[in-house]
């Protein structure tokens, strides 16, 4: 692990700072600091009855109470840890079968090249959401189904660039070089391909993460993500809708604000990571 | 032949592996994945006539009882699939998936349109002042693009619930039509229904119903649009016949009017790499508005655990964006020539 050490010091230390990469990383650290320290910041049980129903915000419920009297603040907090497990298992997830697969299906080609980037490319071709909600409704609720489901849709964007890279790279002289020294395959691709990668696959993260955000709203807003108690932004939204008709308003802002901020916040730092990375208008 | 007829068959080949390893991904999900979708639909204490009947309906089994080998069931689907047969549904007298789904998809197809021409609108117009006034007013359609793509559609959708219907009455909040206010069918949608049979009132309920789930789809693909117009209107602004035009003294408007000419094509080149993106939205849209097309189909079937029909609809999905993406791919090849295998 020590060869890829540099190249990472490097992104981190020499990441320009743009105002919107600084807007966009407090947006996220703001939600992060939410879910490290939910136990402090929230007053209530978020899954318990603490309080009268439907009331509207007030001192001792910042964002109000909904139809059976759990406090709004308590369960956007709790919220936060919800929505960042599921980003975290599900990015892992994809980027543990999805680049080793690109690196594998790049350097060896052939026909297990073919077969795999058809199947890549039919998955990617397929509306996002649609997959990940059969999988979801195949799977049934829970944190580690919904991150499968969101994980299998997110596997092919890593594969397509990380594959696409290792081909850059492969007919590199260096590559070459160590092909002819006799390097194994599995370390040519460790120590020579893998390393040139990461930078790839950084910007696919950072563009990727603001959809699996949106997709695990949705997911939970559908039914299809957590178990009812469990707090959560886009199953909070979903039940507070049916009120809205009534003008009970806090029931719906402020999980929704949640997701968007996240989701914007992801989106202003992969803006300013992949510009300077040099990839801009990548997917999105 | 011509090229672009030996393009068009090409391509139209290269889509059945495609729409293969979906049907067979979606089927495998539906089937391998752990749960008894028997159980999961009768319930556990279901008597055991019921839970054969079932099974029978649902080609687990034959008429004797014995299991089908599960690769048997999947052969039996494709022949049916490529028969245009996606099975029947388990609830409600039992009618054909297929006859379900072309019911609820000119809802859909009608808001994608509504959608679509709002985000075209609102981007493209956003885009061409961004790069053409340029400055602070650039960086801030810069932002708007990252913003509105980020932007959740159902809480999009219920603010201006909030505003529009709960608060102004002006719009209706959700729903396709008003009540018997249907237009005879034509089309399928109601817009170019109720203009084709003359009823003024069901084409103004229509319009007002669409209009706030049209301008919460359009926002949130609208990003994409300034975005590219923006970048592509810049790149067009730079080039020499821009200068001959400014020194010739064309005002202003004309000169844009070239540029955005010009600068169509990668416009529509995105055009066609947003039907995904159209579909996704689409289906929160509709979930949001309680809009009766696809996207609440489905997920009102997910709720009944009605399994052939979600399989039959996720498959339909895929067998449309797949066609969707050939023909958008045949037009780009129609008009740009070097576009060949």
């Amino acid at each position: 692990m020590y060869t890829f050490r540099p190249i990472l010091r490097r992104m981190v230390l020499k990441m320009p700072l743009t105002t919107i990469g600084i807007v966009g990383l407090s947006m996220i650290l703001f939600v992060v600091f939410m879910a490290v320290f939910a136990d402090f910041l929230a007053p209530y049980d978020p899954t318990k009855s603490v309080g009268l129903s439907l009331q509207p915000p007030s001192p001792e419920h910042l964002f109000g109470t909904n139809k059976i009297g759990q406090d709004m603040w308590s369960r956007t907090v709790y919220g936060a840890r919800t929505m960042l497990i599921v980003v975290a298992l599900s990015t892992i997830l994809s980027m543990i079968i999805g680049v080793p697969l690109g690196l594998i299906s790049g350097y060896v080609g052939g026909l297990l090249d073919r077969i795999s980037t058809t199947i890549m490319d039919s998955i990617y071709a397929f509306p996002s959401l649609i997959l990940a909600i059969a999988i979801a409704a195949a799977l049934g609720p829970g944190i580690i189904n919904t991150a499968i489901s969101i994980a299998v849709v997110y596997i092919p964007t890593y594969f397509r660039m990380v594959r696409a890279q290792t081909l850059n790279v492969k007919n590199q002289l260096y590559v070459e070089a160590a092909v002819a020294i006799g390097a194994k395959p599995s370390s040519i691709l460790s120590r020579y391909i893998f390393p040139n990668v990461i930078s790839v696959v950084t910007a696919v993260f950072t563009l990727s993460v603001a959809d699996i955000v949106l997709t695990e709203a949705a997911l939970s807003f559908f039914g299809l993500s957590v178990p009812a108690p469990t707090p959560d932004w886009g199953f909070d939204l979903r039940a507070g809708q049916p009120y809205l008709v009534s003008g009970y308003w806090w029931l719906v802002t402020f999980p929704g604000l949640m997701i968007i901020m996240l989701a914007v916040g992801f989106t202003f730092l992969g803006e300013s990571v992949s510009e300077y990375l040099g990839l801009r208008e990548v997917g999105i | 032949m011509t090229s672009l007829k030996v393009f068009i068959i090409a391509r139209a080949i290269a889509l059945i592996p495609t729409i293969l390893i979906l049907v067979t991904l979606v089927f495998f999900i539906m089937r391998v994945l752990p749960g008894d979708p028997v159980i999961a639909i009768v319930g556990m204490k279901a008597p055991m006539e019921r839970v054969v009947e079932l099974k029978k309906e649902l080609g687990l089994i034959d008429e004797n009882g014995n299991e089908i080998p599960l690769i048997v069931q999947y052969v039996n689907y494709l022949m049916k699939l490529v028969q245009g047969d996606l099975g029947r549904s388990l609830i409600w007298g039992k009618r054909p998936v297929v006859v379900e789904i072309m019911e609820h998809l000119p809802a859909t197809i009608e808001l994608a349109i509504a959608g679509f021409l709002v985000s075209l609108l609102i981007g493209m117009t956003l885009g061409t002042i961004g790069a053409g006034i340029g400055g602070k007013v650039n960086s801030a359609v810069r932002v708007y693009s990252a913003v509105a793509y980020a932007l959740f559609i159902p809480w999009i959708g219920m603010m201006l619930q909030l505003v529009f219907s709960v608060g102004l009455k002006i719009f209706p909040v959700g729903g396709r039509i008003g009540v018997g206010l249907e237009p005879p069918t034509y089309t399928g949608l109601y817009i170019l229904d109720s203009l084709i049979s003359g009823k003024i009132d069901s084409f103004i309920s229509s319009l007002k119903h669409i209009t706030l789930p049209a301008v919460t789809l359009g926002l949130v693909i609208s990003g994409v649009f300034s975005r590219v117009t923006r970048v592509s209107v810049e790149e067009i602004l730079k080039q020499d016949f821009v200068v001959a035009a400014r020194a010739r003294g064309l005002p202003e408007y004309r000169i844009m009017l070239h540029v955005l000419k010009n600068s169509f094509i990668p416009i529509l080149t995105m055009m066609g790499l947003q039907l995904a993106l159209l579909m996704t939205g689409a289906v929160l849209t509709e979930t949001t508005f309680s809009w009766p097309g696809m996207g609440t189909f489905l997920l009102e079937r997910i709720q009944y655990r009605d399994y052939t029909t979600v399989q039959g609809t996720v498959i339909f999905f895929a067998i449309i964006v797949s066609v969707m993406n050939l023909i958008v791919d045949v037009c780009y090849a129609y008009i740009d020539p070097r576009i060949r295998y």
